[in-house]
């Protein structure tokens, strides 16, 4: 095992589908502008949805939130959503990808897609996040995550809009920590500033 | 940097691949392949990526699933019928002012945006002075656009895109019904001539008037893009246009200043006179 680092991570991913307007509105505004990792979020949308999430988010957020673009760097303080009708990968060079690959679980974007790639890019250093949806995409990527090491984050299934997404989450690997939208937050935060130990305090 | 086996083992096989049968996945965008990789070796029956290769080199049926899981083949009637719209408005009136047209559709997959094509120069009268070239190098996919039959979900999706496109009559106008399948109408493949084609390793051809390459390039890497983006550059009259997919652009290539943009939403370029 790799000792413990004091910043160990270089990324934080988040899947999310029904209700994930009202959860990502509670979320992203709970980052500084400078947030030190780059964020990259699969919510699942309609085929032909423009850009209005991603520019009401970037509105009401300190970081900024844009859509992601293909081969460009993964950077700090960008959080990155999945273009509409596209799946985002994650290369191990830290540049992002966009495919137009079969659906998978019926989604494109597919968090299952962005996860795998995720963690085979950045292992360890990686940290998963689901949060609400009525589906079950998503429960194989983090368990993927958490297999390769990554850290794993589930919202609290009591408090999320739709529960299936994290139940099926927390079925499919021992996740790390279940957390309602405001610890998950305030952990990013602590993460950010100091790394793992004092986040797990 | 730190590669695990798995990383060199999908180098062995791109470059056995490549050795052994001539296709060069060397240059895709590596998410991508690793994650294609992985599907074919889980339903290929192999335990590991070398035994993978180990059969690929001796069994070239094998070889062709590989070709066909590798090869993206989503694709749409008038996928983006924005595009369409705008090749109409813009494309057209220039394209009019030729005598003759040539156009290559580059990574047609199944072919259902060549037709699409065909059935906007129909309505607007070019169909006949159109050389069409539709190219892929999945063999089986080229077979299927060759036969123009598609399934009835294809078709009312189809339907739906035509009208949002602008279309000029009945989307039902260029098909017939048969059993459980829509053939298009073969009028539409009069002038269009089908060939194996492989982006990566092959040459200009001829002088177009407009290329359509669309969700190919995002597959590829960037020195790659490069490439094909100076390929495209080399196979295009002065003026010639280029419609790429949506989050395609000629921008950050090696050959971004042999073009001009057009339509940055429709992501139409068009080559520097």
């Amino acid at each position: 095992m790799t000792p413990p680092l004091k910043n160990p991570f270089r990324a934080v991913v988040i899947g999310v589908s029904a209700g994930g307007l009202k959860a990502l509105t509670t979320l992203l505004p709970l980052l500084p502008k400078a947030y030190p990792l780059p964020v990259l979020v699969v919510q699942h949308r309609l085929a032909e949805s423009d850009d209005y999430l991603t520019k009401s988010l970037d509105r009401i957020c300190a970081a900024r939130v844009k859509e992601a673009e293909e081969k460009e760097a993964a950077r700090a303080g960008h959080v990155y959503l999945a273009p509409a009708n596209y799946h985002l990968l994650v290369e191990r060079n830290e540049t992002l990808s966009l495919s137009i690959d079969e659906r998978e679980n019926f989604s494109r974007p597919s968090i299952d897609v962005l996860f795998e790639s995720a963690a085979y890019a950045w292992s360890a250093r990686l940290i998963g996040i689901v949060l609400t949806g009525a589906n079950a995409d998503g429960a194989r990527g983090l368990a993927l995550i958490k297999k390769r090491g990554g850290l794993t984050l589930v919202q609290d299934p009591a408090t999320a809009e739709h529960d299936a997404m994290p139940r099926a989450a927390m079925k499919a690997c021992l996740v790390d920590h279940v957390l309602k939208l405001p610890e998950i937050g305030a952990f990013l935060n602590q993460i950010g500033i100091s790394g793992i130990n004092n986040a797990i305090e | 940097m730190n590669r695990d086996t798995e990383q060199i083992e999908i180098d062995l096989l791109l470059e056995a691949i490549f050795k052994r049968y001539g296709y060069d996945f060397r240059n895709y965008a590596r998410a991508s392949i690793e994650r294609r990789t992985r599907r074919f070796l889980s339903k290929s029956g192999c335990r590991t990526i070398p035994e993978m290769i180990d059969r690929l080199l001796n069994d070239e049926v094998f070889f062709g699933g590989l070709v066909r899981d590798f090869s993206i083949t989503v694709t749409e009637l008038f996928r983006d019928p924005r595009v369409y719209a705008s090749l109409r408005r813009q494309v057209v009136p220039m394209l009019k002012t030729h005598p003759f047209i040539k156009i290559w559709h580059a990574g047609c997959a199944t072919g259902e945006e060549a037709y699409s094509l065909a059935i906007l120069l129909k309505e607007e009268g070019l169909y006949d002075r159109a050389t069409i070239f539709v190219t892929d190098f999945n063999d089986g996919a080229l077979q299927k656009a060759r036969q123009g039959i598609y399934s009835t979900d294809k078709i009312k999706e189809g339907t739906r895109n035509y009208q949002a496109a602008g279309g000029k009559n009945s989307f039902s106008d260029y098909y017939q019904a048969r059993y459980d399948a829509v053939a298009l109408d073969g009028a539409l493949r009069k002038n269009m001539t089908f060939a194996n084609y492989n982006l990566v390793t092959d040459g200009v051809f001829g002088e177009m008037h407009l290329i359509l390459c669309r969700n190919v390039l995002i597959y590829f890497d960037r020195e790659l893009q490069n490439r094909v983006f100076g390929l495209f550059g080399d196979s295009l009259v002065r003026g010639g246009f280029l419609c790429l997919g949506s989050k395609e652009s000629p921008t950050f290539s090696t050959a971004a200043d042999q073009f001009e943009t057009v339509d940055k939403t429709a992501k139409i370029y068009r080559k520097r006179s």
